[in-house]
């Protein structure tokens, strides 16, 4: 390598530095770089004016409804009637809906899920898995309206077999179909997390003469139980926030009560049902979508922030 | 040492043997277990395929889809919610590509980490969760009434947009991430300024990842029914779109509509209907997974 002596480097910049064209062309450059970055800057931001924008009109159009109907008596009332005279805004009668319905869910995607998470993660080999990856994504990529069909012209006949008292609409159609739509959800992050997990976890195992499943249950689930707790949490929100099927398959009673057999009306499917109908846009039955999307955007947000919360607190850290 | 009393190996160790075989044999259940689990899924998908298409027969023709919705089953047809959703999934990627793409680059090449980077990090996160219908609220709060767009294909192309962001901006994201770091000083060293360097260097090695992403999300779009339910796209249109004012209906709604009518020839026409639109969702899956095989052959 030639070694330039010291003092010729210095001598160099500066007879270029001075040079004047170099110096504007350096600074309309920083300009537009400038520019650049802001603009980019304001593209980023417009996830924060979306937040503010759903807590703007929610808010808003909630503030509205509770100006004519007590806090208490929405979030407390049994009864559901907003359009008999007098109405009746409690809103409970929609959270049992909901709440049924995603439980049927939760029953199924949970235990499926995790079983094939663990499949997919311990069991399969490479081929298998690289076949049944891209089948999970499609059955998580099919449109939920098309789910709420098969709820309602398959499912449900063949639930009214079983059951002949099922009705036409029911929750429980809804819920299992909605299950099935969950499971790749919870397979893929469940998934995700066991195969985060070293190695050398296993093999410490299979060291003290474990056996395969003892590896997989007792070493590999809890390395990954935050990461599958993450998961089921994100999973009990979707359900929750799920419209379609529901809209279809679950009929629209909004009664206060639990049998799954029966009709039930979920928050979400109530939101579709009125913005589907031709009420008035200034009614106090139509700022009711608004007070129950404000209420489901609670729940959902809550679950998500435990879910981020869980994966941040608790996940091993590992190389 | 000899106060211990000695311990007959023989005898443990048969024990030991004998609920070993236990062991592997409850193993091998759980085993089994787990692959029916995994196979839960794919059963259903297939089941649901051969029903939609067995109830879809003799219904899904050149007349369907040439013919606008009518009460009479036998004339009914999806040509307005196909071009629905053709404006609908063209105006949601012009809004939401470049809005997208550019927050992804703000957030992996720009941003400092600071608090506002991670209050827009979070924010997205959460944004991902947020159900669709509270989209829908938010586009008939602002697009429809505040901003007066009216029941318009706009107002439904901006909530989508909105809807869609967080996965663009995701998945452009992970693809600019992807890019080895030693590019980028390349580009620095020969001087170029950090826009020319993500310009000229990041975004042609990202662009597949990006594209995959984008498709991926845009697709979600073409099957989301629920918010545009909310902002009030019709049920029934008898004519095509003439613009991005004009009122609309998309393939998701028409299915809904038909589901939702009792009569079993409506029925069979909202399988018809599943059926174009989970050929026109499998091919842009297929699109983008033959764009990301592409990506790993390169890399």
């Amino acid at each position: 390598m030639d070694v330039q002596p010291m003092g010729a480097l210095p001598e160099a910049v500066n007879t270029l530095s001075p040079a004047p064209p170099a110096l504007t062309g350096t600074v309309r450059r920083r300009i537009s770089e400038g520019a650049i970055a802001g603009a980019l800057f304001l593209c980023a931001a417009v996830s924060i004016l979306t937040t503010a924008g759903i807590i703007g009109v929610l808010v808003f159009e909630a503030f509205e409804f509770l100006r004519a109907v007590p806090l208490a008596d929405f979030l407390l009332g049994r009864v559901w009637t907003p359009l008999f005279d007098p109405p009746s805004f409690g809103v409970l009668p929609l959270v049992a809906g909901t709440t049924i319905v995603s439980v049927t869910a939760m029953l199924i995607a949970l235990p499926v899920g995790l079983l094939a998470a663990i499949y997919l993660s311990e069991y399969a080999g490479r081929n298998t898995r690289r076949v049944l990856k891209p089948l999970l994504e499609i059955l998580a990529g099919v449109p939920t309206v098309v789910y709420g069909y098969f709820a309602l012209t398959f499912v449900t006949p063949l639930l009214r077999q079983v059951w002949p008292q099922a009705q036409v609409f029911n929750a429980l159609s809804a819920g299992i179909v909605m299950g099935v739509m969950i499971i790749p959800l919870v397979s893929s992050l469940g998934e995700d997390a066991m195969s985060a997990v070293p190695n050398a976890l296993r093999e410490a195992a299979y060291g003290l003469g474990a056996t395969k499943l003892d590896v997989t249950l007792r070493t590999v689930v809890p390395a990954a139980l935050s990461g599958i707790v993450a998961a089921f949490i994100l999973a009990i929100s979707r359900a929750i926030g799920e419209t379609m099927i529901v809209l279809i398959a679950a009929g629209q009673s909004t009664t206060l009560q639990f049998n799954p057999l029966k009709a039930m009306e979920t928050m979400t499917a109530y939101i579709a049902r009125v913005s589907l109908g031709d009420n008035p846009q200034q009614s106090t039955e139509f700022k009711t979508i608004f007070a129950v999307g404000m209420l489901l955007f609670i729940m959902t947000f809550v679950l998500n922030l435990i879910s981020q919360r869980v994966l941040a607190k608790y996940r091993q850290v590992y190389q | 040492m000899s106060q211990l009393p000695t311990p007959n190996f023989k005898l443990q160790t048969a024990g030991f043997r004998r609920q070993l075989a236990g062991r592997k044999r409850w193993g091998r259940v759980f085993a089994a277990l787990c692959l029916l689990a995994a196979m839960v899924g794919l059963v259903v998908l297939a089941v649901l395929i051969v029903d939609v298409l067995a109830k879809s027969r003799g219904w899904l023709d050149w007349q369907f889809l040439t013919s606008f919705p009518s009460r009479k089953p036998e004339a009914a047809g999806v040509l307005s919610a196909l071009a629905g959703s053709l404006w609908l999934v063209a105006l949601t990627a012009l809004f939401s590509f470049p809005v997208g793409l550019a927050a992804a680059i703000y957030l992996e090449e720009y941003a400092p980490s600071n608090w506002i980077t991670t209050l827009i990090q979070t924010n997205i996160a959460n944004l991902a969760g947020v159900p669709s219908i509270v989209y829908g609220l938010l586009g008939l709060g602002i697009f429809v009434r505040t901003l007066g767009l009216g029941r318009s294909l706009l107002a439904g192309a901006l909530t989508m947009s909105l809807l869609v962001l967080p996965t663009i901006i995701i998945a452009s994201r992970e693809a600019i991430r992807a890019v080895p770091p030693s590019l980028r000083h390349a580009s620095l060293a020969l001087g170029g300024t950090r826009w020319q360097t993500v310009w000229h260097t990041v975004l042609p090695m990202a662009f597949p990842g990006i594209l995959t992403g984008a498709i991926l999300a845009l697709s979600r779009a073409i099957g989301e029914t629920a918010p545009l339910i909310t902002i009030g796209a019709l049920t029934y249109i008898a004519f095509l779109p003439d613009g991005p004012m004009s009122a609309f209906t998309v393939l998701p709604i028409q299915i809904f509509n038909w589901t939702s009518r009792p009569q079993a020839d409506f029925r069979n026409l909202a399988a018809a209907g599943i059926v174009l639109l989970l050929v026109v969702l499998l091919s842009a899956n297929a699109l983008a997974i033959l764009l990301r095989d592409r990506l790993q052959k390169r890399n």
